[in-house]
Formats: C-alpha cells, sequence, structure tokens
C-alpha cells in the first residue's frame, strides 16, 4: 500500500529555491552599471550570436541569465508586449516598469504553478533623460523584484561579483572606464582574464535618437579596453 | 501573453499577425462592401527614384477632401527602417495607419529575430498586409504605398510599386504615384539618367513635384511664405536621412531661376 506522501509548503518552496539557484549558478554572469551617458550591460558569453543583452523597447533594454531558452521565450513575450502597447497608446507609454511587472506575475505563477521553476535571473532596465530618471529592475526566478541603483550583479556567485562591481564604481563614469570596470569585475574570479572575442556588451545611451539600445562591436570593445 | 509557451513551432515575428490574433487596429476580415467612397482626405503625390548610392523619395505635402484642401502640412513620406523609406498616396487615414503598422512590423521582426529582413522581405510583407486590407479598397478606402530601400546584399537601391489589391512590382529606375503621379513622371522621364549623384537626384525628385503641382489641382508646390516645403528621405549604405528644410529652399531656388532664364 503506497502512503500519501505531505511535503509541507516551506519545503516545497524551498527544494524549487534551490533547484532555480543551482541552475541560475551555472550560468555565466551579467553585469550593468550606469554612466554618464545611460546604463552599460556586460556579459560573459563566448557565443557572437545567442545574445545575453537585447532591446525591447525605444528606452528599454533586457537582459538574462540562466537557462538561454527560457529568458529567450520571456525577453520575445516583452518584446510583444512593448510593442502592441506602443502601437495602441503612445511610445512614451511603455514602460519597464510595466514589463517589470508583467516579468514578475509570470516568473511567479511559473514559479508556484509549473512543474520546475525557470532558472533565470532577468533585468529590465530604462534610460532616463538624466541620470536620476534611469530604472533598473531585477527579476528572480520566483517573480521577486527589486528595484536597483548604480550596479546589477546577475548569475553565479553574483553577491561577490555585486561586491567587487561596487568598489570600482563611481557615478558618472565614461563609457570606457565603465566597461573596462565591468570586465573587471567579471574577470576578477577567472584563471584567464577576458578576452574581448568572450564579452557582449551593450547599452542604452540617452545621447541617440530614438532607438537607445546599441550594440558594441568586438572592435570597439578591444579598442576601449586597450 | 507573458510567460506562455509560444504554440507551434518558433515565434512568430510578425507583429501585423499579432495585433490582428488580438483583434487589435488591423482591418477586420471581411467587413462588408460598401457603395462609392466615403469622403475623407486624399493625399496626393510621391515619387522614388535611384541614384548612384541608393534612392530618394518625395512627396508634396498637400492633402484633398474633394475639391477643398484639407492639409497643407501632411507628410506623406516616411522611414519605414534605417535602410528604407515608405510614400503612400490614396485615403489618408487608412495611410497613415498602414505605415505605422508597416513600421512597427519591421521594427518588431528585427528585435525578435536579432536581424533585419532583407529589402525583399520587407517588400512581400508590405504587399501581404495590403491584401489584407482588401475589404477596406471594396469600400473605396484605396491606399496605394510605394517602397523604397537600400538593398544590403546587393548593395544597391531598389523601387517597389503596388497597387490597391497587393500586386507588387519592381520599378528598375523610378516611378511616380497619386493624382499628379502622370505628371511627375512624365518629368522624372525627361530629367533621370542611371548614376545621378545625391544632390542631383534631390533636385530631379523636387523638379518632377514641381511640374506635377503645376499641372494637377490635387499636388501641393513648395510654398516658401510658411516654409513648407516636400518631405524628402534618402536611403543609403549609411542610413536613411530626411533631407532638411534649408537645402531645399536652396534647390528649389535654383530650379526656380533656371526656368526663369529660359521662360
Amino acid at each position: 500500500m503506497t502512503m500519501p506522501y505531505y511535503v509541507s509548503p516551506e519545503q516545497l518552496m524551498k527544494d524549487r529555491s534551490d533547484y532555480a539557484r543551482k541552475g541560475i549558478a551555472r550560468g555565466k554572469p551579467v553585469v550593468s552599471l550606469e554612466y554618464a551617458d545611460g546604463i552599460l550591460f556586460i556579459a560573459d558569453n563566448p557565443s557572437t550570436h545567442l545574445y545575453k543583452i537585447s532591446e525591447i523597447y525605444d528606452r528599454i533594454a533586457y537582459a538574462g541569465v540562466g537557462k538561454y531558452s527560457e529568458f529567450e521565450n520571456l525577453r520575445i513575450a516583452g518584446v510583444q508586449l512593448a510593442d502592441v502597447r506602443g502601437y495602441s497608446y503612445g511610445r512614451e507609454d511603455v514602460t519597464a516598469k510595466s514589463l517589470a511587472n508583467a516579468y514578475s506575475q509570470a516568473l511567479s505563477n511559473i514559479f508556484t504553478q509549473e512543474m520546475k521553476p525557470y532558472e533565470i535571473e532577468i533585468l529590465v532596465a530604462q534610460v532616463g533623460d538624466s541620470g536620476e530618471d534611469n530604472e533598473l529592475f531585477h527579476i528572480l526566478y520566483d517573480g521577486s523584484v527589486t528595484d536597483e541603483e548604480g550596479v546589477v550583479a546577475m548569475g553565479g556567485e553574483s553577491e561577490a561579483l555585486g561586491a567587487r562591481l561596487r568598489e570600482s564604481y563611481r557615478p558618472d563614469m565614461d563609457l570606457k572606464t565603465a566597461l573596462q570596470a565591468g570586465v573587471g569585475a567579471l574577470a576578477a574570479d577567472n584563471e584567464a582574464a577576458l578576452e574581448p572575442a568572450r564579452i557582449e556588451a551593450a547599452t542604452l545611451d540617452r545621447t541617440r535618437k530614438r532607438r537607445k539600445f546599441w550594440r558594441l562591436d568586438p572592435e570597439r570593445i578591444a579598442s576601449l579596453l586597450g | 501573453m507573458i510567460g506562455e509557451e509560444p504554440t507551434g513551432f518558433g515565434a512568430n515575428p510578425s507583429f501585423f499577425d499579432l495585433v490582428r490574433a488580438e483583434g487589435g487596429s488591423a482591418p477586420a476580415r471581411g467587413a462588408p462592401a460598401g457603395e462609392g467612397a466615403v469622403a475623407a482626405p486624399h493625399g496626393t503625390t510621391v515619387l522614388a527614384l535611384k541614384f548612384g548610392d541608393g534612392i530618394v523619395m518625395a512627396g508634396d505635402r498637400r492633402a484633398v477632401e474633394g475639391m477643398a484642401i484639407a492639409d497643407r502640412r501632411m507628410d506623406k513620406v516616411f522611414p519605414a527602417d534605417d535602410h528604407s523609406t515608405i510614400g503612400i498616396a490614396g485615403v489618408a487615414a487608412q495611410a497613415i495607419e498602414l505605415v505605422r503598422l508597416f513600421q512597427t512590423e519591421l521594427e518588431h521582426y528585427e528585435k525578435v529575430e536579432g536581424a533585419h529582413l532583407s529589402l525583399e522581405g520587407k517588400a512581400n510583407r508590405l504587399a501581404l498586409m495590403l491584401r489584407a486590407w482588401m475589404p477596406m479598397v471594396m469600400q473605396g478606402l484605396i491606399v496605394v504605398p510605394l517602397f523604397a530601400g537600400y538593398d544590403l546584399a546587393r548593395r544597391e537601391g531598389r523601387i517597389f510599386r503596388y497597387d490597391v489589391i497587393g500586386g507588387r512590382y519592381e520599378e528598375i529606375d523610378f516611378h511616380a504615384t497619386g493624382s499628379g503621379g502622370r505628371d511627375a513622371k512624365g518629368s522624372l522621364k525627361k530629367r533621370y539618367r542611371p548614376g545621378l549623384d545625391r544632390d542631383e537626384a534631390i533636385r530631379v525628385a523636387l523638379e518632377a513635384l514641381l511640374d506635377a503641382s503645376e499641372e494637377d489641382a490635387a499636388t501641393g508646390g513648395p510654398d516658401p511664405r510658411r516654409g513648407i516645403y516636400p518631405s524628402v528621405y534618402v536611403a543609403t549604405a549609411e542610413g536613411t536621412d530626411e533631407v532638411d528644410d534649408e537645402t531645399l529652399r536652396a534647390a528649389y531656388e535654383q530650379v526656380l531661376e533656371t526656368r526663369q532664364e529660359t521662360g
């Protein structure tokens, strides 16, 4: 005769969290820094075609760590939400906050209702007209959202990474200094220094025209790291 | 919508399909056919021509409603994306909506796929959207777009014209559409030659619009007193740029001077 198992909700949630955390820790990290002209995103990414950082809308970018298929799925849903909203209302009515809420709801539902939680962390960032207007929303696998300022580190060892990043971070750095600080923090626990070819970097640059998102090509990264 | 697994295989990168599926503002399927045209402002003349580095597209600024001038400053030429432009003649409301939808379609594809659509792909997409507009055409709400851009793969400018039911035809040198299209085309035919440079191409476009405005009441000429000049866009490998009013004013003055001399 089989006995039905009783698992306390606390235990269930803890198991799911552990599972998600383990998955995230296996992936490579992404960091983000506010700099003088906007927000910079840097990922340790050996692939030159599968991106971790991408454009959602005019002022909004998205970065994900963990399982590619899962954060890619959410990225596309975000682009759809943003484009439909911008088309049916106005372009300025698409905000990082509403996207972050949608992501948070979706991840929270998946965490509690699906067979397995998503093994991802995502960042939704919006560049403002000035540094104070920047918005950075860091969303975890269980849907919890934090509103960050200055720097964000996601992925395995993110606490140590964040601490290293905060040490070298200064407000109003230029792009070059910010990139060096970010890459320095990412490379610190790597045996080999990060090669420019492995770095994926993009910015939300408020000095650009309508679409602020801009991907730095490998030559540009190499010259900035010089 | 967020968090749902995509149905079928792979994500659909089309914004047009997305808003249609959601019952958004894209045209409803199977709207009843009405009789005659609804009274609404119409946009008039747009043209495009190739030059050495890409294409120039230009349009006058007038919209008419029957015999009345409905708008002096309407824009009928728009950047579709970084390397292409779209111009529209026909019922203004429908045309502007079509442009907005087409611009979003291209940007949406680019973001979802992480790559630009080919110029051919963009032209086909526009034809498909026009075919979906058929019920509107049956009600007399006719839109005739002109699409031109720089083909990054072929390294040349290309021009596509359309008919009202979504037929797509490629032009090899230039084309003009709208009420003054015939006059503009006649003018282009006389002045066009392959391998024009950018400034010459802009000037040929302006002269064609000027000729159209002299023959067609629905096409507006330049209005220096109010500072209204045609909308002119240039698409090349470097991107899509709007030609500023100051350049257009100078070019017009030159054209008028030549015409005064020759009568």
